[in-house]
């Protein structure tokens, strides 16, 4: 607390313990080389071979290992069966119809009115009109049945993402030792690569779509968990004290009071499981889920870029329709009930059905109505190909240039940097910036993780890890920082800055990364556009939040007491919204390290490499071991920026305990 | 006309005979065959060629969309049950182990026999004057001419991905090549550099397989190594370098048709009829030009090469 109260006086011997700190590695890093070769190169005795042991784990889990009545593979299996039912119902209606019994799927105009439909429920016409527009490029583009077979597996994997989520954040709230056993479980089911645990679930689940929802809820889920925790934790103390003084049980407090007291921030949850769903459908479509992202593959592997690009933006516009309603409907007021009769007490219902009926039976009269006419498809035929192909011939030259000079002068530099560190040294400094931030636990917590990645023998992959997403950090924090708060200031600018932000969350990054292969041939480069493509997101997006929850009145002040434009931005508005800021960092973070998957489709030598290679080989154990180095990489940034943030938060006074503290 | 005619006729009414005369064990069962569907077009079309043999003759058929290496885990527990193309050259080490399960079994050669080698645009043949001889990659001025910034004065070499294996690396050192070997991360990046350098007539030596459009479409040449051995990768002293293996070019090899174990007795006839198989490069090559440089449906192409090849899917089946 003294940090608090006397920042000035705190700074100066910490700032000297950074510097004795980092002057005794350098120190180390220049002559240790001879003192202790062991601190630079692991010796081979000391590697321990965890991805026997894992691989060994797995192989008794599908094998042996049995839970008394019947085994664990047999289980997944029934898992498996109960999932596959709803999901066959789902695709039959979507997709396949009842060809035995000569019923066709729902007609495409069925689906765009509904679409329509849902959105007028949520948002009235203006989202209506967005909703079914949506759903109309997609047939528009001749994406429709690819598209629907997606959403059939999205229709499954959303709900249950979302429903698993709450239920397990309420169970985790109401029992804190399980909210303690859970934070670790969540990090490493949202930092270890999809590729790592592919194999497993796919041996245990069975080839298909379900084994691709599986992975889907894998990766989706958390975000829900997390922030129903956090959700149910603030809702106001006076809020819960009312419900237990009008004699609410327990399951009325939870569903009737808590829920509903925190549904904003449930919402914000359930939006990051739909896009992180709508994200898995290129990995979900290799394991044999289909859909848009196998079109998107399919395409690119020709060269198509139209193709590619218009089955990508099919995703998006799944995406971006899916998000908006919920968003919509999440904002509406429960409505009084009213006396009247039925039809008029639910008049989507009785329009739902109209539309149905309607559609059926224009569906028998013109074969148009039911499946969308080939002649009526528009595509953008070669006319991207023909662009790239214009792009690639004037201008390559300059573009090689500028590729060139950034290589040369700051990634190579960074990368044999980086690759020279001794990893004890490594390990200690760490556990130095844990120590200082948050304490002996997470020094010892830094320290431990580092110490472990050098034990896998996966060092070197793990610095090229560093590299890469390092300075892919780097600049996607000095391009999205400047953007939120150019986005911030004028509300005008945002809807565009958003939507381009959802396209570029949403949109599969092959779709332009065989571009940027043809303009900056396969390599770390190319790896780190595709990779800042992806970060810079929440580095926009939380420099946005943390701009415009600066308190208005503290810059109105700042106004009356005669600061320019600029003192404001950087003395009160970036100062306050640094904790946010922070948090964004680490989000850029997180999506940096998730977008390693794909950076091994383009060459680089990193620890993504080594998941797919494991993946190719169906080797679960080297799988996840690899995947677990990245995890590990994950928690030590989070932890020590999240210190790191909490202090910037007690020093400005902005935390519950540094108020209550001071 | 007429004598084949009759004979088919025959034929038929010998094999309505026969499967009176059979018992019904005999039978496929009416459960779909699951056929896998990977991301190129020759492996689409060799697929959805067998599938439609297979409803031809009365097989329930579903096609699966299935990664290439991450399909041999649902080959494995008899989730998936034919995958039509897997090459020797890449799919050997994934087959070899699904193999030794004892689940899956290879059901023989395709027909089609698969090239990988390093190759280069014709318009390369005058900056290198001695190719396509590999002794002409030796001359540094060769090699120079296929560099980039990255590599010069060594030439760039772009490989395929680290998965595919193919011993590149290896080659370069033991043939003594002034050449950097990079790793292209897929299969798609590696022609859209090819495509790429084309547009520019830049220069560039990378891995092409065939049967494949690339090779179709645009004009080159497969450099010439020193012809493959078993020896030569297995024996040091072999070939030019005594001290190395990987002296030599790559092996071609079969593309191999695998199935899970249990097809032979769930469906023996189309099991039978997988085994019969065959195509030759010729007619794969024909048929991915049509759908990838002339825009054609996969569907389109096998329905027209089934039209004209008649007697031959019908002997598979045994028609």
């Amino acid at each position: 607390m003294s940090d608090a109260a006397l920042p000035a006086a705190g700074a100066r011997p910490r700032g000297l313990a950074w510097l004795a700190a980092a002057a005794l590695f350098a120190l180390f890093l220049a002559w240790g080389q001879d003192l202790a070769p062991w601190a630079f190169a692991l010796p081979r005795g000391w590697q321990v071979p965890f991805a026997d042991w894992i691989g060994g784990f797995v192989r008794w889990l599908l094998d042996d290992a049995s839970l008394g009545l019947f085994t664990f593979a047999e289980f997944t299996r029934f898992l498996s069966a109960l999932l596959g039912a709803p999901y066959a119902l789902v695709r039959a209606v979507l997709v396949e119809g009842w060809p035995a019994a000569g019923i066709p799927p729902l007609p495409w105009t069925a689906v765009v009115a509904l679409a329509g439909l849902l959105g007028h429920r949520a948002g009235g016409w203006p989202l209506a009109l967005l909703a079914a527009a949506s759903f109309l490029f997609i047939a528009l583009f001749g994406r429709w049945e690819s598209a629907m077979l997606t959403l059939a597996s999205i229709v499954i994997a959303v709900p249950l993402g979302i429903a698993g989520g709450l239920g397990l954040g309420i169970l985790a709230h109401r029992r804190p030792w399980l909210a303690r056993a859970l934070t670790p479980v969540l990090d490493l089911m949202q930092t270890i690569p999809v590729f790592a645990y592919l194999v497993p679930v796919l041996i245990l689940f069975g080839f298909g779509p379900v084994s691709a929802i599986v992975a889907t809820l894998i990766y989706a889920m958390p975000p829900m968990i997390r922030i129903t925790l956090l959700a149910l934790a603030r809702v106001p103390g006076e809020i819960v004290d009312l419900g237990r003084m009008v004699g609410c049980t327990r399951a009325q407090m939870t569903w009737r009071v808590m829920v509903p007291a925190a549904k904003d921030a449930l919402m914000l949850g359930a939006n990051q499981v739909i896009m992180l769903s709508l994200n898995m459908v290129i990995i979900a479509s290799m394991i044999g889920a289909g859909g848009l992202g196998f079109d998107v593959l399919q395409a690119l592997r020709r060269l198509d870029f139209g193709a590619g690009l218009e089955a990508g933006l099919a995703i998006v516009a799944l995406a971006v329709a899916m998000d908006r309603v919920s968003q919509a409907w999440a904002g509406l007021r429960p409505e009084a009930p009213r006396a009247a009769p039925w039809p008029a007490r639910h008049p989507y219902l009785v329009a739902a059905l109209a539309i149905l009926a309607a559609a059926v039976v224009a569906a028998q009269l013109w074969p148009w109505a039911q499946s969308y006419p080939q002649a009526w498809r528009l595509s953008t035929g070669d006319f991207w190909s023909r662009v790239m192909r214009e792009i690639n011939v004037t201008y390559f030259d300059r573009l090689e240039a500028i590729k060139t000079t950034l290589l040369v002068n700051v990634m190579l530099p960074v990368k044999r940097l980086l690759l020279g560190l001794p990893w004890a040294g490594v390990a200690a400094l760490l556990a130095f910036a844990g120590w200082r931030l948050g304490g002996w636990r997470l020094a010892a917590l830094a320290g431990a993780l580092t110490v472990l990645i050098a034990l896998t023998g996966l060092w070197e992959q793990a610095m090229t890890t560093v590299y890469l997403c390092g300075v892919s950090v780097a600049f996607a924090m000095l391009i999205g920082v400047p953007v939120g708060i150019l986005a911030a200031g004028r509300d005008w600018l945002w809807p565009p800055v958003r939507a381009v932000i959802d396209t570029l969350q949403t949109l599969p990054s092959f779709v332009y990364l065989m571009p940027a292969v043809m303009l900056f041939r396969v390599g770390d480069f190319t790896a780190m556009l595709a990779v800042v493509a992806y970060a810079v997101v929440p580095a926009i997006r939380y420099t946005v939040l943390g701009l415009r929850g600066v308190d208005p009145r503290l810059i109105e002040a700042g106004r009356a007491m005669g600061c320019t434009r600029g003192q404001i931005l950087r003395r009160i508005r970036l100062r306050l919204a640094l904790p946010e800021i922070l948090l964004g960092l680490n989000q850029t973070i997180m999506f940096a390290l998730s977008m390693l998957v794909i950076t091994a489709l383009v060459g680089t030598r990193d620890l993504g490499q080594e998941v797919y290679i494991a993946l190719t080989k169906a080797n679960a154990g080297a799988g996840l071991v690899a995947g677990l180095c990245v995890a590990f990489i994950a928690i030590i940034a989070d932890r020590l920026i999240q210190a790191a943030a909490a202090r910037a938060r007690a020093r400005l006074g902005l935390a519950e305990e540094g108020a209550h503290g001071a | 006309m007429k004598v084949t005619a009759r004979t088919h006729l025959c034929l038929g009414a010998a094999a309505v005979a026969l499967g009176l005369a059979l018992p019904a064990a005999a039978e496929d069962s009416a459960d779909p065959i699951r056929l896998t569907l990977h991301d190129w077009t020759g492996q689409l079309i060799t697929t959805t060629l067998m599938g439609e043999v297979l409803k031809a003759a009365g097989n329930n058929v579903e096609y699966v969309q299935a990664d290439y290496l991450a399909q041999f885990a649902g080959l494995e527990t008899g989730d998936l049950h034919v995958a039509m193309e897997i090459w020797e050259t890449t799919g050997r080490e994934a087959m070899d182990a699904a193999l030794a399960t004892g689940k899956v079994v290879n059901l023989g050669p395709t027909g089609m026999e698969a090239i990988e080698e390093w190759w280069y645009p014709a318009y390369m043949a005058e900056r290198c004057p001695g190719l396509p001889d590999w002794e002409a990659l030796k001359d540094p001025a060769c090699a120079e001419a296929f560099s980039t910034p990255e590599t010069a004065p060594k030439g760039r070499y772009l490989g395929g991905p680290v998965t595919w294996g193919g011993f590149d690396d290896e080659r370069v050192e033991a043939l003594g090549l002034p050449f950097e070997v990079i790793h292209a991360g897929t299969d798609a990046a590696l022609f859209a550099e090819l495509e790429s350098a084309i547009q520019r007539q830049a220069p560039i030596l990378l891995w092409v397989y065939a049967p494949h459009w690339a090779p179709a479409k645009y004009e080159g040449e497969w450099i010439r190594f020193p012809p493959y051995t078993p020896e030569c990768y297995s024996d040091p002293a072999w070939g030019i370098n005594p001290d190395m293996a990987y002296d030599c070019g790559k092996p071609t090899g079969p593309i191999w048709k695998v199935a899970w174990a249990g097809l032979e007795e769930k469906w023996p006839r189309a099991a039978a009829a997988v085994k019969a198989f065959t195509i030759s490069n010729a007619d794969m090559g024909a048929m991915i030009t049509r759908v990838d440089l002339e825009g054609a449906t996969v569907e389109q192409v096998v329905a027209d090469w089934m039209a004209a090849n008649e007697a031959t899917w019908k002997g598979w089946i045994g028609q």
